[in-house]
């Protein structure tokens, strides 16, 4: 009797031991845990710094070799010529001509899909045309560029006789394309979150539903709309592939949206693609267009996020 | 306060009616007319790529003889690269997830981390590209290989994953957690075995959906540079590669000197947006039928 109570005890106490063994480790592994997924967490932040880096120390020294001023002046940009000569300008009007005629297309077109969608549409149609719209956001960008390039630009030389067989104005529009679902959603959210009580009020007075829409529905959901619009926009000026496979190469300061004209991406995937030599200012010129790129898109995601934060109407 | 007259209220009553009817009618084409152009899109890819289509083009070589080219150099360049992009962004996103939503405390880092990620998911693929050519391919010296390619696309997805697999951790109900916490539960048991488990469907719904974003993205594998050359097939990360949007890339180019191309790069276009079409339907299965 008293020896089985002793072995009992014996094994409680070792089950205890093991226990406690058990609860160390866990400790351990408890504390252990949220320090490496912080390291997880500041991966973001490294990714951040990274690109930080690495743009500012080359487009330093990039900047040591042409003026500043040269560069954001210029408007010839011969980078392999045998008089060198690295002036932005053409880059950057090929960039805001094609997000231009991008926005030309999307923030119409949008808009009004997702006033369709937010205002019109039965439940039963929006539970359709809305995935669809996203399907056309899944397609690669690679896609849109092939389609500009054999499809919309032929089907608009018959149009315009004087166009390029690369030209701005053809992935402009299909860009634009691209853009539409975004716009369309974003805008449609917005649109959704005005509350029901502000049409009923306009409805009450006697307005069309296209009153209510333009009267009540837009003003209030403004701050989201106009936010959708600069994503799109920024969305337009980081867009490579379409422009870079449409719009060609040539370096054209020029207003005529029927030449071929190079965006800063297209410049980028152009030399990089011709493997220019390490050390060279091309090279060098690669990180000054894309800081410019970078630093563009950020201001307009910022701008986004503050349009939609500081004008927003709470209800 | 001017009296309006029966006929004129009249008249402006139809006037109002008819432009409600007229732009219901332009907003209702506006919303179709993405849908119209997808259609235009797929009919103009088909026909021009699916008379290329066939067994020795799947499985074949890359030539630079358009009919005797194939694809498997780019399907396998495709599959590697998920190999190394769906674990990595898989781990980090997740880690990255469960630290913001389970153990940090809400406060300036945070939100300072959350900023900074919104402000990465704004970065165009290009200067992901840069980070990518000047980090992985150079700096690490690397090389335009599989792990240089996949590291670079891991980054450029981060965000998405990180951003759905919070979504997924903060739906899961409260009540659960406690529970387990109830019954003497650790942190990081229950994060393991309650938490995790009930937002997996979540999370790997948004980790497909941003794979099948990698699989199409063609702007940073450029920069990185991948030859237009023909390389033999990948065997392990460390292997030069191509993937299917590079090859699209490059038979489009070429398709102004060579007709031909241009029907190879609607055919890899097919094969592409087939492989998309199967893995977002697969996403919305496990979302519809486990979330």
């Amino acid at each position: 009797m008293n020896g089985i109570a002793k072995k009992e005890n014996a094994s409680i106490r070792e089950m205890i031991d093991q226990n406690q063994r058990g609860n160390l480790l866990r400790g351990k592994i408890e504390r252990l845990i949220p320090i490496f997924l912080m390291l997880l967490a500041s991966l973001s932040i490294l990714t951040t710094i990274g690109i930080i880096w690495t743009l500012f120390s080359e487009t330093f020294e990039f900047f040591r070799r042409v003026p500043f001023v040269d560069f954001f002046t210029g408007t010839v940009l011969k980078p392999l010529s045998q008089n060198p000569e690295f002036g932005v300008l053409p880059l950057l009007m090929g960039t805001v001509t094609s997000s231009l005629i991008a926005m030309m297309v999307a923030a119409p077109i949008g808009l009004m899909a997702a006033i369709y969608l937010s205002e019109y549409a039965s439940p039963k149609v929006r539970k359709v045309v809305k995935p669809a719209l996203e399907l056309l956001a899944g397609v690669p960008t690679i896609v849109y560029g092939f389609f500009a390039f054999t499809f919309v630009t032929p089907l608009l030389r018959e149009f315009i006789p004087g166009l390029q067989a690369t030209n701005i104005l053809s992935p402009g529009i299909v860009m634009g394309i691209m853009i539409i679902p975004m716009i369309a959603s974003l805008s449609e959210d917005a649109m959704s979150s005005v509350p029901r009580s502000m049409r009923e009020g306009a409805y009450g007075l006697g307005a069309t539903k296209l009153e209510v829409t333009r009267r009540v529905v837009i003003p209030a959901a403004l701050s989201g709309i106009v936010a959708s619009f600069v994503l799109g926009i920024s969305r337009a000026i980081g867009e490579t592939m379409i422009v870079t496979i449409a719009s060609g190469s040539t370096k054209n300061f020029t207003f005529d949206i029927t030449q071929s004209m190079q965006t800063m991406t297209a410049y980028i995937v152009e030399v990089t693609g011709g493997d220019a030599a390490t050390g060279s200012t091309v090279y060098y010129s690669l990180y000054a267009v894309a800081m410019t790129l970078f630093v563009f898109t950020l201001l307009m995601n910022l701008l986004a996020r503050f349009v939609s934060k500081k004008f927003r109407e709470e209800y | 306060m001017n009296q309006l007259s029966e006929q004129q209220h009249m008249r402006r009553t139809k006037v109002r009616l008819f432009t409600n009817q007229f732009s219901k009618v332009i907003f209702m084409l506006s919303a179709f007319f993405g849908l119209f152009v997808l259609t235009v899109l797929l009919v103009r890819v088909v026909s021009d790529g699916i008379g290329s289509i066939n067994f020795s083009f799947l499985t074949g070589k890359l030539s630079t003889q358009p009919e005797r080219a194939g694809i498997m150099g780019a399907i396998l360049g495709t599959f590697w690269l998920m190999l190394v992009v769906a674990p990595v962004t898989m781990f980090v996103g997740v880690g990255t997830a469960i630290y913001l939503e389970m153990y940090a405390k809400k406060g300036r880092l945070v939100s300072f981390i959350q900023t900074n990620i919104s402000n990465l998911a704004g970065v165009p693929s290009i200067v992901y590209g840069i980070l990518g050519l000047t980090v992985f391919v150079r700096i690490l010296d690397l090389g335009n290989v599989v792990l240089a390619g996949g590291l670079t696309m891991s980054l450029l997805i981060l965000p998405i994953v990180i951003v759905a697999s919070q979504e997924a951790i903060r739906s899961v109900p409260n009540h659960l957690g406690e529970a387990s916490y109830g019954l003497g539960a650790t942190k990081w048991q229950t994060i393991q075995r309650v938490i995790l488990p009930s937002a997996l469907p979540g999370i790997l719904t948004g980790a497909i959906l941003s794979l099948s974003r990698a699989i199409g993205e063609t702007a940073p594998l450029v920069v990185i540079g991948i030859p237009a050359l023909l390389i033999p097939f990948p065997g392990s990360i460390m292997d030069r590669f191509t993937v299917l949007p590079m090859q699209i890339y490059y038979w489009t180019l070429d398709a102004s000197l060579v007709a031909e191309y241009a029907n190879l790069a609607a055919s890899t276009i097919i094969v592409l947006l087939l492989t998309l079409f199967i893995l977002n339907s697969t996403a919305i299965f496990i979302r519809n039928k486990f979330g």
